[in-house]
């Protein structure tokens, strides 16, 4: 089975926000501020982070701040849950095993 | 004067901003705590990020309804004190403990109302912890939080009425709906459907207007089916599933939104002091209360965290909680009008109950499962070892015992989405009956709390 080379989810409604600029693992991404940061990543990637037993890969599931499954490190917060943290300019993304709370 | 009360609410949703409106015309000054960005709750949610949504199209016949919640909360302002991205993560002591921005609080109150809803309800299927597969409820969350889809042709398993409702949103906000997989048969929808008219004649309606609206589009809705994989490598790439007959099929789609109705959120009521009672029809402990939501103490609940119930039973119970807090605080409340809505909620709740029974839950599922299938998605514990430890000389009893045993049920979530199929997966193994088997029980803090938080002295 090929690998999707494109993000999971779609962003279907317009934006009235400015675009700005963020870092995935070091790579810059363009997102919109006030969005979700798993918006954000999975807009572009098939995955958010990888499990910390198998290193299967996860996406989050609940969307909505239940299940825990979507972690990453954020620079200078520490883990935290990119299904419900903003997105704004400069942010530091790093999806390899996060620290949990 | 008499010195005043600290009344605090969890939960913005439906139950507790009724709470709210009913506590602040008596003159008290509610604390409201949640942890979203804005009331709305589970169903009146608003957009936390900059998007353009069409509430109309998005809300249809319900749009009303939500258009008076959010009026009805900014008609509080001043009177109600919001406290908006706080997580209540523990009571203790009469007193509620928050985190909000990164700054913990402890809260005492006089009373507490818990009007803490409730989450998706899930059973381990090979293959839901693929990227793409997500919670139905979360799928409908991504589209009125974020104004996205979970990925461009969808498909919508399991047994829920919200299955044909998110799948209409979807298509109406652009999405590729590949097909509705229901877990439940036309027959137990038939059976359940007098329960369902007599104590809510158009809510029935409207789920019908639902399924007739996505037939007219073209979208296949499968019935009575057994969900077989969702299948993908490293992301779905499509459902199998059997239909009534037993014959295998397979749809394509690059996502998959799954739910069994709803689990509801005990947790807090647990840690206040809240007894839990066995409810034999959702298959799940509820606080045990009585006709006005009093659990203990200075202590209601209300809602779907009470009792799975929908939005306007959620209201309505968000008010009687208010007003048995008003009167065992010595305020007199009205008693016609609390006997009305006692009466209402029954009935809604009966519904509810229906419609439990025409959206069943497959409980003897998780037996039926692959032992290599993961049931604790955080700690990565399959339904197999779990299988071992019940095959061991002195078996877990209950399933905090299976948690220590096997680690499922320890991680993140705490157990909120592995729980409830734990709990059925020993029923069904040994022969014990659900209710022997226990919940998991609530641990504070209820969802993690950062290493760096500061805490007060
Ligand atoms: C994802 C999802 C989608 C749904 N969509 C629909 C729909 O489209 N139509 C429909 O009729 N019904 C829907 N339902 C059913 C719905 O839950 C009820 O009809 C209604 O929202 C229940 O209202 P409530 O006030 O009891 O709880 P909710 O609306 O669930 O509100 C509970 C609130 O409590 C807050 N909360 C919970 N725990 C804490 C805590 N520890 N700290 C701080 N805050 C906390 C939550 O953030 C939430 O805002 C949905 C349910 C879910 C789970
Ligand atoms: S996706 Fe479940 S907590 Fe973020």
């Amino acid at each position: 089975m090929s690998e999707a080379p494109r993000g999971q989810v779609v962003r279907v409604k317009r934006r009235h926000a400015p675009l700005v600029v963020i870092e995935i693992d070091g790579e810059q991404v363009e997102a919109f501020a006030g969005e979700s940061v798993l918006v954000a990543v999975l807009a572009h990637r098939p995955a958010l982070r990888h499990l910390e037993f198998s290193g299967e890969p996860r996406a989050g599931f609940c969307l909505m701040g239940a299940c825990q499954d979507c972690w990453v490190e954020i620079e200078g917060v520490g883990g935290a849950r990119a299904c419900t943290t903003p997105v704004s300019a400069g942010l530091r993304v790093s999806t390899g095993w996060p620290r949990f709370g | 004067m008499a010195e005043a009360r600290r009344v605090l609410i969890v939960g913005a949703g439906p139950a507790g901003v009724a709470a709210a409106a009913v506590l602040a015309a008596h003159r008290q000054r509610p604390f409201l705590i949640d942890e979203g960005h804005a009331p709305g709750g589970q169903v009146y949610r608003r957009a936390s990020a900059p998007v353009a949504l069409d509430i109309k199209a998005l809300f249809g016949s319900q749009v009303g309804k939500y258009e008076r919640l959010h009026a009805t909360f900014a008609g509080l302002a001043g009177s109600v004190e919001h406290r908006p991205r706080t997580l209540a993560w523990a009571v203790h002591e009469r007193a509620v403990h928050t985190l909000a921005e990164g700054k913990a609080e402890v809260h005492p109150y006089d009373a507490l109302i818990l009007a803490t809803g409730a989450t998706d309800r899930l059973l381990p299927v090979p293959g839901w912890t693929l990227p793409g597969a997500y919670a139905l409820g979360g799928a409908q969350t991504l589209l009125k939080d974020q104004g996205c889809l979970i990925g461009r042709r969808v498909v919508f398993c399991g047994s829920s009425p919200l299955l044909h409702l998110v799948a209409l949103q979807y298509q109406a906000a652009g999405g590729e709906v590949a097909a509705v997989v229901d877990t439940t048969t036309t027959g137990a929808k038939l059976a359940a459907a007098p329960v369902l008219a007599a104590n809510g004649f158009a809510t029935l309606l409207r789920g019908l207007s639902y399924m007739a609206a996505l037939r007219c589009k073209g979208v296949r809705i499968h019935h009575g089916t057994r969900l077989v994989a969702i299948e993908g490598e490293t992301h779905v790439t499509g459902l199998r599933f059997r239909d009534r007959r037993g014959n295998e099929h397979r749809v394509e789609a690059d996502a998959v939104a799954i739910g069994f109705g709803l689990r509801a959120e005990t947790q807090l009521a647990e840690l206040g002091g809240a007894r839990l009672r066995y409810d034999s029809v959702f298959r799940q402990w509820l606080p045990d209360v009585d006709a006005d939501g009093r659990c203990a103490p200075g202590l209601y609940a209300a809602g779907d965290g009470c009792a799975i119930g929908g939005a306007d039973a959620a209201e309505e119970s968000g008010q009687l909680a208010a007003y048995a807090a008003l009167a065992d605080l010595g305020i007199a409340a009205p008693n016609a009008r609390m006997a009305r809505l006692r009466a209402h909620v029954a009935r809604l709740r009966r519904f509810q109950r229906g419609l439990a029974k025409a959206f069943d839950w497959p409980h003897s599922w998780p037996m039926d499962m692959p032992d290599q299938v993961i049931l604790c998605r955080c700690e990565n514990v399959t339904l197999g070892e779990v299988r071992a430890t019940l095959r061991e000389d002195i078996p877990p009893a209950d399933v905090n015992r299976a948690k220590a045993f096997t680690r499922c049920g320890m991680g993140r979530c705490q157990g909120r989405f592995c729980g409830l199929a734990l709990g059925e997966l020993m029923a069904a193994e040994t022969g014990t009956a659900h209710e022997r088997t226990g919940w998991l029980r609530a641990q504070a803090p209820v969802k993690p709390v950062p290493v760096s938080t500061a805490f007060p002295s």
